[in-house]
């Protein structure tokens, strides 16, 4: 059996009345790239966050990389990359001030950060780029560095909250590249999007409705179970249930 | 401690990539002194004044050439009639008119009492009872010097003081409020916004995800604003030496060890204000609406707090500055040590104390 990076048991997230995820129970495995899937409201940012530690569970359990989400959050930061909705590096900061100022923080040696520094740049063929703000760098630009940066400590595991929004196709394909080069470095990608063609290039989804997870599986046996030629068909069958409007 | 480093240099870079602000940060201080220094002194210069001299005799001779000396009067006029001084009054040329009764030498020689009526437009209280002041000091001066010459023992002088600002400087009250103006505004302001900043791109989410500690993120933070400020406190007491000729008579170190703890005050508030808001907006206008307003009024560097009602002077209690104002004038102009000042210290820290805790305890490391 492949090994299991991600394990939720009954994962379970309340607001008052309101239970945003109910009780989520899925394994991710090392290496994969698992889509999570719903629509706006279904409970997919509310249970990124429970395994980011940026959010307390209300019960359930979970581990990511081995360590417990309640016990062990330090251990988890060192081993997970996150990437917010939102373009979220420092706009008044050239590139290689933002390279080299988060792979400062997760406590990588200097020889290390200018190693990864120039090979970043070089990957990323901003090499005339550099020296300039991020906040003069296009969108699709942003957000691939933006991924760059989330992958930068080699995580065992990185957290994409929608990351190609607002992005043309053109850059949303180039940014699959990336996330395929981090996936072959056994980076295993834990993906939200509301992209049906993007869900297609997963090696497994999820499909979360009202709090609740409705499907898990590949594309093409999801496809196959809901006799459905396309992924955006699935997605419809599963979400015409849902009560919740979408925020 | 590496990854600490990395983060203050970071802070670093962000306030010297915002030109504006950082124009504003020391642009503000040096505007601030020459404005409370020069143009906003409560000191009045150069009153246009009447003076009546019926006499017309030694005495009073000797008296308007004191106040023709004097730097806050321009005599402007030597009328006669009580008329043309009452136009003079209401057309607003003049501010005060003294009049020297007739026969003042002889009144003073003979009955030891003399009367020198001063009249002052009292529709700006604050102005007349600084003018009438003036002019009593003056008159005093001279009754002392007569003294001096010809000491008459039964003779009753009233000895008038001002203790530690013999010129009545405006200056020495000002510098310390803006002292405490300015450091306040730029740690609770400058801190609370960077923080709010971070919290608004997005950006902290990416810090609490990292193995950085919450907690060092919020010192980070605090560190270039308290460099920041010491820079800014060297050069308003350059700018106060050097350009408004304010005294320091105490000590540099008890000053800077006290400022410390003042900007530490402010620091914490900033945090606090932070925690408590969620946009750039409303931080901002709790900075200034909580920070600035209470400070301009509560510090006692433009109204005098010993005049407020009693529920108002209990609130100045709770305003920082205000104890800051009085470690400052104690330090500077009266020169004294901290046996002085070790209670308004003693307060000081206690607000910070407790500033910090709630702020650090307001802290959210897991957000919502």
């Amino acid at each position: 059996m492949k090994d299991t990076v991600i394990s939720t048991d009954k994962l379970t997230k309340r607001f008052g009345d309101f239970i945003a995820t109910n009780e989520i129970s899925f394994d991710v495995y090392a290496g994969e790239i698992f889509g999570f899937l719903g629509a706006n409201g279904a409970g997919k940012t509310t249970a990124m966050r429970m395994l980011c530690g940026l959010s307390t569970p209300s019960s359930g359990k979970a581990t990511i990389a081995g360590f417990d989400i309640y016990k062990q959050a330090e251990e988890i930061k060192k081993n997970i990359g996150y990437m917010s909705q939102k373009f979220s590096l420092y706009e008044d900061l050239t590139i290689v001030e933002n390279i080299q100022f988060f792979a400062g923080i997760y406590g990588l040696p200097d020889k290390k950060i200018k190693e990864k520094t120039d090979l970043m740049i070089e990957q990323l063929g901003l090499k005339n780029e550099a020296k300039k703000l991020v906040g003069s760098l296009p969108p699709g630009w942003k957000q691939k560095l933006s991924f760059s940066v989330a992958v930068l400590h080699d995580p065992k595991i990185v957290f994409l909250d929608e990351p190609t929004g607002g992005v043309d196709p053109v850059t949303r394909r180039q940014f699959w590249d990336l996330i395929y080069a981090a996936s072959s470095r056994n980076i295993t990608i834990f993906v939200t999007t509301h992209y049906m063609d993007e869900a297609e290039y997963c090696n497994r989804i999820s499909m979360m409705v009202d709090g609740v997870i409705k499907a898990l599986d590949t594309p093409a046996n999801l496809k196959q179970q809901f006799a459905a030629t396309s992924m955006d068909e699935v997605f419809f069958e599963l979400a015409r249930g849902a009560k919740r409007k979408a925020d | 401690m590496k990854q600490f480093i990395t983060f203050i240099r970071k802070e670093f870079y962000h306030v010297f990539r915002d030109r504006k602000t950082l124009l504003l940060l020391f642009g503000l201080p040096i505007a601030q002194i020459i404005l409370f220094g020069f143009a906003l002194t409560n000191e009045i210069k150069n009153s246009k004044i009447i003076i009546c001299d019926y006499a017309k005799d030694n005495a009073t001779q000797r008296i308007i050439d004191k106040i023709a000396a004097s730097s806050n009067f321009e005599i402007e006029n030597s009328l006669l009639s009580h008329q043309q001084i009452e136009d003079a009054f209401k057309s607003g040329e003049i501010k005060l008119a003294v009049i020297f009764p007739a026969g003042f030498n002889n009144d003073l020689l003979h009955f030891n009492k003399a009367i020198v009526q001063v009249i002052a437009d009292a529709s700006d209280p604050n102005t007349a009872t600084t003018l009438t002041n003036y002019i009593t000091t003056i008159v005093m001066d001279y009754q002392k010097e007569l003294t001096q010459l010809n000491p008459l023992p039964w003779q009753i002088i009233p000895e008038t003081r001002m203790l530690y600002n013999p010129e009545l400087k405006g200056a020495t009250n000002f510098v310390p409020g803006v002292m405490a103006l300015v450091l306040l505004l730029v740690c609770v302001l400058m801190t609370s916004a960077s923080i709010v900043r971070e919290k608004e791109k997005g950006t902290m989410e990416i810090l609490l995800v990292s193995p950085f500690n919450p907690f060092l993120v919020i010192i980070s933070k605090a560190v270039p604003y308290f460099v920041l400020s010491l820079v800014n406190l060297v050069i308003i007491l350059l700018l106060s030496v050097f350009l408004l000729d304010m005294p320091f008579n105490g000590s540099l170190l008890l000053f800077f060890a006290e400022s410390s703890l003042f900007i530490i005050t402010a620091l914490s508030l900033g945090l606090l204000i932070s925690n408590s808001t969620d946009s750039l907006q409303s931080a901002m206008l709790v900075s200034l609406l909580g920070m600035l307003i209470p400070t301009m009024l509560f510090t006692g560097f433009m109204f005098p707090i010993e005049n407020m009602p009693k529920p108002l002077q209990v609130i100045s209690n709770i305003v920082p500055s205000r104890w800051y104002y009085i470690i400052v004038k104690s330090i500077m102009i009266k020169g004294l040590g901290f046996a002085a000042i070790w209670k308004e210290t003693l307060i000081l820290f206690s607000m910070t104390v407790l500033l910090l805790l709630v702020s650090l305890k307001k802290f959210k490391i897991r957000l919502q």
